[in-house]
């Protein structure tokens, strides 16, 4: 079934446009990579599924129905949940306030406080610090852990690797496995091209803003993939 | 033993002085919004007061029954309605737009009521006073202080203990993040300025009972919460008390002084602080 569909989604920031006609769609339990150079777009195709851009309705589908001129709230309420790039976390909250502040919406669903902290043990012990006060990966997991308490059918991460010690991303992406053996339907935007094909069945590849490439993970030759991602 | 009473005196002062400056905190804290209209809302809440009470008979504290649900109402509606479509184009526009209420306020006051000196009358209480060794203190103060104290303790504990006030710390964070989270943003702003004019109200009625007023009362009252706010450095709730302690003490001296030296001693307290410490006693806001 799809979940998610983006029917020739436009997006600008004021008058330059960040994408052009992107068609993407995820089938439900899915996880989808979202790959490309720095000012591709991966990061404002999220942020537009998410609703913190406005497009039109129809350009943004969710379970058939048109989202695009939703709020970034109501989005949320309707499913999907966002662990921005750079993560974002509340400064002035606890590791527990940020991820109880997740759980705004009180959608209902299997994850909860104590789930999150069956999936990162970690985060247990360290509740009550300061969410900065923790290492890069330790956020990342709080970032990851505050998303899922809106129990979203849909997990846009954006940029989970970013900064971190390859032993932290493996940590981070083992834990991503756990979340889809639930049945959330994650979308991975990375610049890790390799992480991001390792975790997922099927990439979109965006060069300035278009869709460049689109492929099954699986026995794809990834030199290939450079030529679409560089544009060469 | 004069100078330990002259000290008593303004320290108690303090306690209105801050509960001025908890609703124009509570709107900066929150949403960055610098409320030039505070002062008065304020005195608004005051005339308020006074035609509940001579529509029902009610003594004023009694009236905050009726005023302090009118001020959230008040505030709930001027945030919705009003002032969220001036947050997205930086500082100036809330505070052209507030500038604008306070106006329309003071000529509505008194367009309606007159230009005449107001009070509101609680009774024996405004005169009645406690000995403690010679030093005599005023029961009416001492219950102002502790409205005060409960006013902020109550805060403390919304701030640190709920959802809505946990939702109001991420909001002053990152707005955009905590949207992204599904924070209502709009809605929580109008909840927030609601929550500010409960204590306006307060704040407002019980100015009215030791103070007489009128409409054009409120940009000192304005100007006094600033300072509370700026000595006691911005974001912080007990801070505030703090500044508000200050300001009145530096009043009670300058009175004893002189009695014209009154608010200028005030004022110049709060100028040695900014020299001496621009960001405040307790600064916690990190932008």
């Amino acid at each position: 079934m799809t979940l998610l569909q983006t029917q020739n989604l436009s997006a600008f920031y004021g008058d330059f446009q960040a994408l052009f006609d992107i068609n993407v769609t995820v089938d439900e339990g899915e996880t989808v990579a979202v790959i490309g150079a720095n000012g591709a777009g991966k990061t404002t195709f999220l942020r537009a599924v998410a609703g913190a851009l406005g497009t039109a309705p129809d350009m943004v589908m969710f379970e058939g129905r048109p989202i695009g001129h939703h709020t970034a709230h109501d989005i949320v309420r309707l499913g999907i949940a966002m662990a921005p790039e750079g993560r974002r976390l509340f400064p002035s909250l606890s590791v527990e306030e940020n991820l109880l502040l997740g759980g705004y919406s009180k959608r209902p669903g299997p994850w909860n406080i104590k789930r999150v902290y069956e999936l990162f043990p970690r985060l247990r012990e360290l509740r009550h610090l300061p969410a900065t006060d923790l290492s890069g990966g330790q956020q990342q997991m709080t970032t990851v852990g505050r998303a899922l308490m809106s129990n979203p059918r849909l997990l846009l991460c954006d940029e989970l690797s970013l900064g971190l010690a390859p032993v932290v991303i493996r940590d981070i992406y083992g834990c991503l496995e756990k979340i889809t053996a639930e049945g959330t339907t994650v979308v991975l935007v990375e610049q890790d091209i390799n992480r991001a094909l390792d975790a997922s069945a099927r990439f979109y590849c965006f060069q300035e803003g278009r869709l460049a490439l689109t492929a099954p993970t699986k026995g794809f030759d990834r030199a290939a993939i450079g030529a679409a991602y560089f544009g060469m | 033993m004069d100078w330990l009473n002259t000290f008593i005196q303004g320290s108690l002062l303090g306690g209105i002085y801050a509960l001025f400056a908890i609703g124009l905190s509570l709107s900066f804290g929150i949403m960055r919004l610098v409320n030039i209209a505070h002062g008065d809302l304020i005195v608004l809440s005051a005339y308020v007061a006074m035609v509940v009470g001579q529509g029902t008979g009610l003594d004023p504290i009694s009236c905050l029954i009726i005023v302090v649900p009118v001020m959230f109402a008040l505030g709930y509606a001027l945030q919705r309605g009003l002032l969220n479509q001036t947050l997205t184009g930086g500082l100036l526009p809330p505070l052209l737009v507030t500038f604008g209420i306070s106006i329309i306020i003071q000529n509505g006051l008194l367009q309606g009521f007159g230009a005449y000196t107001q009070r509101l009358q609680q009774g024996a209480i405004e005169t009645a006073s406690l000995q403690f060794g010679g030093i005599s203190v005023g029961v009416y103060p001492l219950l102002v202080f502790g409205v005060a104290l409960l006013a902020l303790g109550s805060l403390q504990l919304l701030f640190y203990r709920t959802g809505l006030g946990r939702a109001f710390r991420a909001v002053s964070d990152d707005a955009d993040t905590a949207e992204l989270m599904g924070v209502d943003n709009r809605k929580l702003y109008a909840v927030a300025l609601g929550i500010a004019m409960i204590f306006t109200a307060i704040a407002g009625v019980l100015f009215a009972i030791r103070t007489n007023f009128d409409p054009a009362a409120g940009p000192i009252r304005l100007i006094l919460a600033f300072e509370a706010v700026i000595i006691g450095g911005l974001g912080s709730m007990w801070g505030t008390l703090i500044g508000g302690m200050i300001l009145g003490i530096a009043q009670s001296v300058g009175a004893a002084l002189s009695p014209t030296w009154q608010i200028l001693a005030g004022h110049i307290a709060f100028l040695i602080i900014l020299i001496v410490r621009p960001s405040g006693l307790f600064p916690r806001t990190r932008d």
